[in-house]
């Protein structure tokens, strides 16, 4: 078995307790949600905090709220809730794509979007459904809540605008009309890690064309969108043409590594097919036709 | 005698259920719930890790983070000072006791903590006791070792060139990395046929390192009484008895005193055979602080450290006529046995019965020769259900089958069956020295063909092909070679494979048998009760089943390479025999007849021509036990005892064949059918059969699609999680469609094969078989394992790399 070096452990009962309890225990205490990135860590002795403070107790951040123009989602949603919901089914299928290929229903059924926006592993594949849905997070710190874009928020793998004494409270998704998205993950087996992952989102204007695109690729190595790519999308009709140039556009911007999971051109490959696949897929979802070439 | 059955999952076939229809319930062979599941689908199945003594202390081990370095310095002072810690043990200590090196099963020595250097990453250097497992992990931080690091071995191409380091410098005057040499077959003869052959076709071939990953890791507990002398130690293990006597061998303790316990073993595939420094540093941990020690190895401590499986680069060619006659098969493997020999197989067989490679085709001649090397990486070698590597030797010649078919564009099937030994050519003799029991491939492979409809998915394959999509059919056809001995050419480290049995009959007529075999979620339990059932006509549910106690069972080498049915189950048949026997002589004391005179009926003995002048087995075993005058030379119970010595092993066989589709986009692979026709001979419960060959047609399909232990250049182990090392879960096997055939073995008491390891064997060659055959419109015509989407897409590129 493996065990963790010492700790201490508290549960929150609130988000105000959350922000006390971080601020008495000091940098070494951390947040546990849903644990699943955290307690493999610990258990490796990769991470050692001296504090866990459990928020798992905290029900103000588990909600799926939707209002006219946005979908609030608490920090502390599972996974397995993203998936059964029809709400974020209906309005973000982006989502439910990504969350089907996340781990495995086990895994699901504990962890949290904010647990997974807060590890920022280069291989999490919310941050990158979040990209590209243009969603925002709310950080709770001890001068109050700020609302940052996701831009702002990934500062890259494992780090993000969220500071040790502050809590993710809440993830927030604009809704736009005429808007279709979409995700795909090649993994080697149900519930790996991506070998590499695309997802994009449209929105159409009413005369067919794009209006808005945006495209952003899971663990191969961009960070933020693929703003290249949504360049040449923007203002054209969708055709065959466009989506090949989309691909290999996504290609030239991915920067993949070599792995255990595939040498650099496979992933590079991987960019140019997925990115072409999702965004075929979003545009269908839209009803936006794309001729045959 | 061959007889063709109907399809196994027929209706008719299914089990009732015990409870509700008992009438129906076999006493001897067909299918019936396993009698240990109840405890098992509870949750109450008795784990090493389950068990917990009065005043027990855990260990932990400090395993090198380094592949190949020199010991400089071990500090174990603050260790020592952590207030719960109560022993560190470290190599030196060993070395007073004359346990830092320990003999391996192959002729070989093993480090059991390190004392000179550390030869690969995770080997074990210290050892902790201390009051809990938490305290004596957080121990093991406060030890201070020094290293000074060595040049690594890796790459077992380049382990002999000159100037390589040199891994095994404890050896005296050992000079390179080389361990042995081995041949099988005639050279000149091969080479000849080879010469004049119409048709070469030859491939480098990798069987990579894969690991047989038991759900529970490996542990002991080992509990020493300083008073009497006796040894008490719980152990995963696949082997108690052989254990037991290497333990005497070893460290010294006469081996009256002591009693290896193996309770529920939770998966062993080989994985489980050997002994690891971790059980005899629990032992050295008792004796020591006198009290009992527990340790139990973490997960990536047993992906890093236990016995892996394969490592093989085999070098493969086939010599064969125009229109398809096989002549010759030749190969030259290097084998990666990492840094210690320590591969369990018999003593005369280094490459294990990897020269079972000739397949089940009639040759005119063939040669393996193999070299193994020492690398830096953890030894092992023989384990994963592989029979001794003749997974290794199957995958290589059912893979180069294929290569030959793709070059003379002829159906993978109709290949074979135009090579195939033919059924009157049994006892079939080979070219390298195996005399193969009994076979008849030709109906298995067809049914297997039928049952998968084979020519309608070749006809889907051509028009799927036209369009683009990416489909793949793989035919294997495997002969395995279980049941090891006979003792007189197989022993391990000097012990004949050979296994005891012994029945006893209680007053009541309910019975007990022993075992010296270990099953590891097999089914003995079930199986070997059936077994006695059919014999002597006892309900199964009557019998109890015990094994696993050294201080309970009769002595034998113990369960792998597929032995239990093919040596304990003709051990526990001919004690039940002899059972049967003396009922016979006291059933016709009682019936006041002589044993000429009766007649056995399953369960009953009666007269000649009278059948209601009878004597059920039960009746016979209170008389035996009671005030019936017994005759002469019979004394009074109902035992017997047994020491099987198998006569050959048996050769099971199998045909098996796969569908799988692969997008092309992204190089993944999908299975999407799999029939496997199995024949083991007689089958005794047909639901563990099939239970056995789903779970080895799942290791297969791992193997074949993800499983792989790789290494970085530094020797680091890239496969030390099941993160890393992946194995497949139901997502990513079909429902398997079984079939078979019965060809009982003649020379076995029961006819019966065994079953253990043959979907294992079986089934990689026929997942990348479906592979190449999808790749073939890119020209590929060879990809070794794992076909991950990443190595399947750089196939379609033209240039398959190989995994190591
Ligand atoms: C076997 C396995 C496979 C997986 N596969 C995938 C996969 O394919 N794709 C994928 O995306 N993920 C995968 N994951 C990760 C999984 O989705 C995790 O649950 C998730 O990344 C972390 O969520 P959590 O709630 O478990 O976070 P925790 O482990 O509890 O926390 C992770 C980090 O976030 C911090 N944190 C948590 N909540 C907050 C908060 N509200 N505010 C501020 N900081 C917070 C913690 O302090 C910690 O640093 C896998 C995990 C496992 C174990």
């Amino acid at each position: 078995m493996q065990v963790p070096a010492p700790f201490d452990y508290v549960r929150a009962t609130s988000v105000g307790n959350t922000l006390e309890l971080l601020e008495r225990h000091g940098p070494e205490s951390r947040v546990v949600a849903g644990g699943h990135s955290l307690l493999p860590m610990m258990k490796l002795r990769l991470a050692r905090p001296e504090w866990l403070i459990d928020i798992n107790d905290v029900a103000e951040l588990r909600h799926i709220t939707e209002e006219p123009d946005r979908l609030r989602v608490g920090s502390l949603t599972r996974h397995a809730a993203l998936l059964a919901s029809d709400v974020v089914g209906r309005l973000f299928p982006i989502v439910h794509d990504a969350e089907k290929v996340i781990a495995d229903p086990v895994v699901r059924n504990r962890g949290t979007i904010g647990g997974s926006l807060g590890q920022a592993d280069p291989a999490e594949d919310l941050t990158t459904v979040c990209d590209v849905l243009r969603a925002s997070v709310v950080i709770a710190g001890p001068g109050g809540e700020r609302v940052v874009d996701m831009a702002e928020f990934h500062r890259g793998p494992y780090e993000t605008a969220c500071e040790q004494h502050e809590l993710i409270t809440e993830v927030r998704f604009p809704i736009r009309p005429r808007m279709g998205s979409a995700y795909e993950k090649v993994e080697r087996r149900v519930g790996d890690w991506a070998v590499g992952a695309a997802g994009a989102a449209v929105q159409m204007a009413d005369d067919g064309t794009i209006a808005d695109a945006a495209i952003g690729l899971t663990a191969l190595g961009l960070e933020g969108l693929a703003t290249e790519v949504a360049a040449v999308l923007v203002g054209q009709r969708p055709s065959e043409d466009l989506i090949t140039e989309a691909g290999r556009l996504a290609a030239a911007a991915s920067s993949p590594v070599e792995d255990q999971r595939g040498p650099v051109d496979y992933k590079r490959h991987l960019a140019d097919e997925l990115t072409r696949r999702v965004l075929r897929r979003a545009l269908d979802r839209v009803g936006a036709t794309v001729p045959a070439a | 005698m061959t007889t063709v059955e109907e399809r196994s999952t027929m209706p008719q076939e299914r089990e009732s259920n015990p409870a509700a229809n008992a009438a129906d319930r076999p006493i001897g062979y067909g299918r019936i719930q396993r009698k240990e599941d109840p405890r098992f689908v509870r949750g109450k199945g008795r784990y090493l890790d389950d068990i917990v003594l009065p005043g027990m202390l855990h260990g932990a081990i400090l395993r090198s983070p380094m592949a190949h370095a020199r010991l400089v310095s071990i500090d174990t002072t603050e260790a020592l000072a952590h207030p719960k810690v109560h022993a560190v043990i470290t190599g030196k200590d060993l070395e007073g006791l004359n346990l830092a090196w320990a003999p391996t099963l192959s002729a070989d020595t093993m480090a059991v903590l390190a004392t000179d250097k550390v030869r690969f990453q995770g080997q074990e250097v210290a050892f902790v006791v201390a009051e809990d497992r938490y305290s004596a992990r957080d121990a093991l931080e406060l030890i201070d070792v020094e290293y000074e690091e060595l040049p690594v071995v890796i790459d077992a191409r380049r382990a002999l060139e000159p100037g390589t380091a040199v891994i095994r410098d404890d050896k005296e005057g050992k000079t390179d990395n080389h361990i042995f040499d081995w041949e099988a077959g005639d050279k000149a003869e091969t080479d000849a046929v080879f010469a004049r052959a119409a048709v070469v076709v030859s491939e480098e071939v990798v069987y990579p390192r894969v690991h047989p990953a038991p759900m529970e890791t490996c542990g002991a507990i080992a509990d020493y009484d300083p008073i009497d002398g006796k040894l008490t130690l719980y152990e995963t293990t696949q082997a108690p008895h052989a254990h037991r006597t290497l333990y005497a061998m070893v460290a010294g303790i006469p081996e009256h005193k002591i009693r290896i316990i193996a309770g529920d073993i939770g998966g062993g595939f080989g994985n489980k055979v050997g002994i690891y420094p971790g059980y005899v540093c629990a032992v050295v941990g008792s004796i020591v602080t006198g009290k009992p020690v527990k340790w139990v190895e973490d997960r990536s401590e047993n992906l890093m450290s236990t016995s892996f499986a394969r490592d093989y680069i085999m070098k493969g060619e086939v010599a064969a006529t125009k229109d398809g006659k096989i002549l010759a098969v030749r190969t030259h493997v290097l084998a990666d046995h990492g840094a210690f020999n320590a591969t369990a197989q018999p003593t005369k067989y280094p490459a294990g019965f990897f020269s079972i490679f000739t397949g089940s085709y009639d040759l005119e001649a063939a040669h393996c020769s193999v070299t193994g090397v020492y690398t830096n990486k953890a030894p092992g070698g023989v384990a994963y259900a592989c029979s001794f590597r003749v997974t290794e030797a199957v995958y290589l010649v059912e893979r180069m089958v294929d290569v030959l078919a793709q070059k003379l564009e002829m159906d993978p099937a109709e290949l074979r069956l135009k090579n195939f030994i033919r059924p009157e050519q049994f006892p079939y003799k080979n070219k390298t020295g195996w005399e193969y029991d009994s076979g008849d491939y030709e109906p298995a492979l067809r049914m297997c063909m039928e049952q998968i409809g084979y020519a309608d998915l070749r006809r889907e394959q051509e028009e799927k092909r036209a369009r683009g999509e990416l489909m793949g059919i793989g035919v294997s056809f495997f002969t395995e070679t279980v049941g090891a001995g006979p003792r007189k050419h197989m022993d391990i480290v000097g012990l004949g494979m050979a296994d005891g049995a012994e029945v006893r009959v209680h007053p009541t007529g309910k019975a007990v048998v022993r075992l010296s075999v270990q099953t590891q979620g097999q089914g003995h339990e079930t199986t070997f009760a059936q077994i006695v059932a059919e014999e002597l006509g006892i309900p199964p549910e009557d019998i109890e089943v015990v094994h696993g106690d050294t201080d309970q069972t009769p002595f034998g080498l113990g369960t792998y390479g597929s032995r239990s049915t093919p040596v304990s189950g003709g051990a526990v048949a001919l004690a039940a025999r002899k059972v049967r026997d003396k009922a016979k002589a006291i059933a016709a004391a009682m019936l006041e007849t002589r044993p000429e005179d009766l007649d056995w009926e399953k369960g009953r003995f009666f007269v000649k021509g009278d059948p209601s002048a009878a004597k059920t087995i039960q009746e016979v075993a209170l008389g035996a036990h009671g005030t019936v005058a017994l005759p002469d030379g019979i004394d009074g119970n109902l035992d017997a005892e047994v020491t099987y010595d198998p006569p050959n092993l048996t050769f099971p066989f199998g045909a098996y064949i796969c569908v799988v589709d692969i997008d092309p986009g992204t190089g993944k692979v999908k299975v999407r059918r799999f029939v496997a026709v199995d024949d083991c001979g007689t089958r005794i419960n047909p639901m563990i059969v099939e239970g056995q060959i789903h779970g080895g047609l799942a290791d297969g399909v791992g193997m074949a699609l993800m499983e792989f232990i790789g290494f970085d250049e530094q020797g680091n182990c890239l496969g030390g999680s099941f993160m890393d090392y992946l194995i497949p879960t139901a997502m990513e096997v079909p429902d398997w469609e079984t079939g078979y055939t019965v060809t009982p073995s003649p020379h076995h008491p029961i006819g019966a094969k065994g079953i253990g390891e043959s979907a294992t064997v079986g089934s990689p060659p026929a997942v990348v078989n479906a592979v190449v055959d999808a790749l073939a419109p890119f020209g590929v015509t060879h990809m070794d394992m794992p076909c991950t989407p990443a190595r399947v897409w750089e196939a379609m590129q033209g240039r398959p790399t190989p995994p190591i």
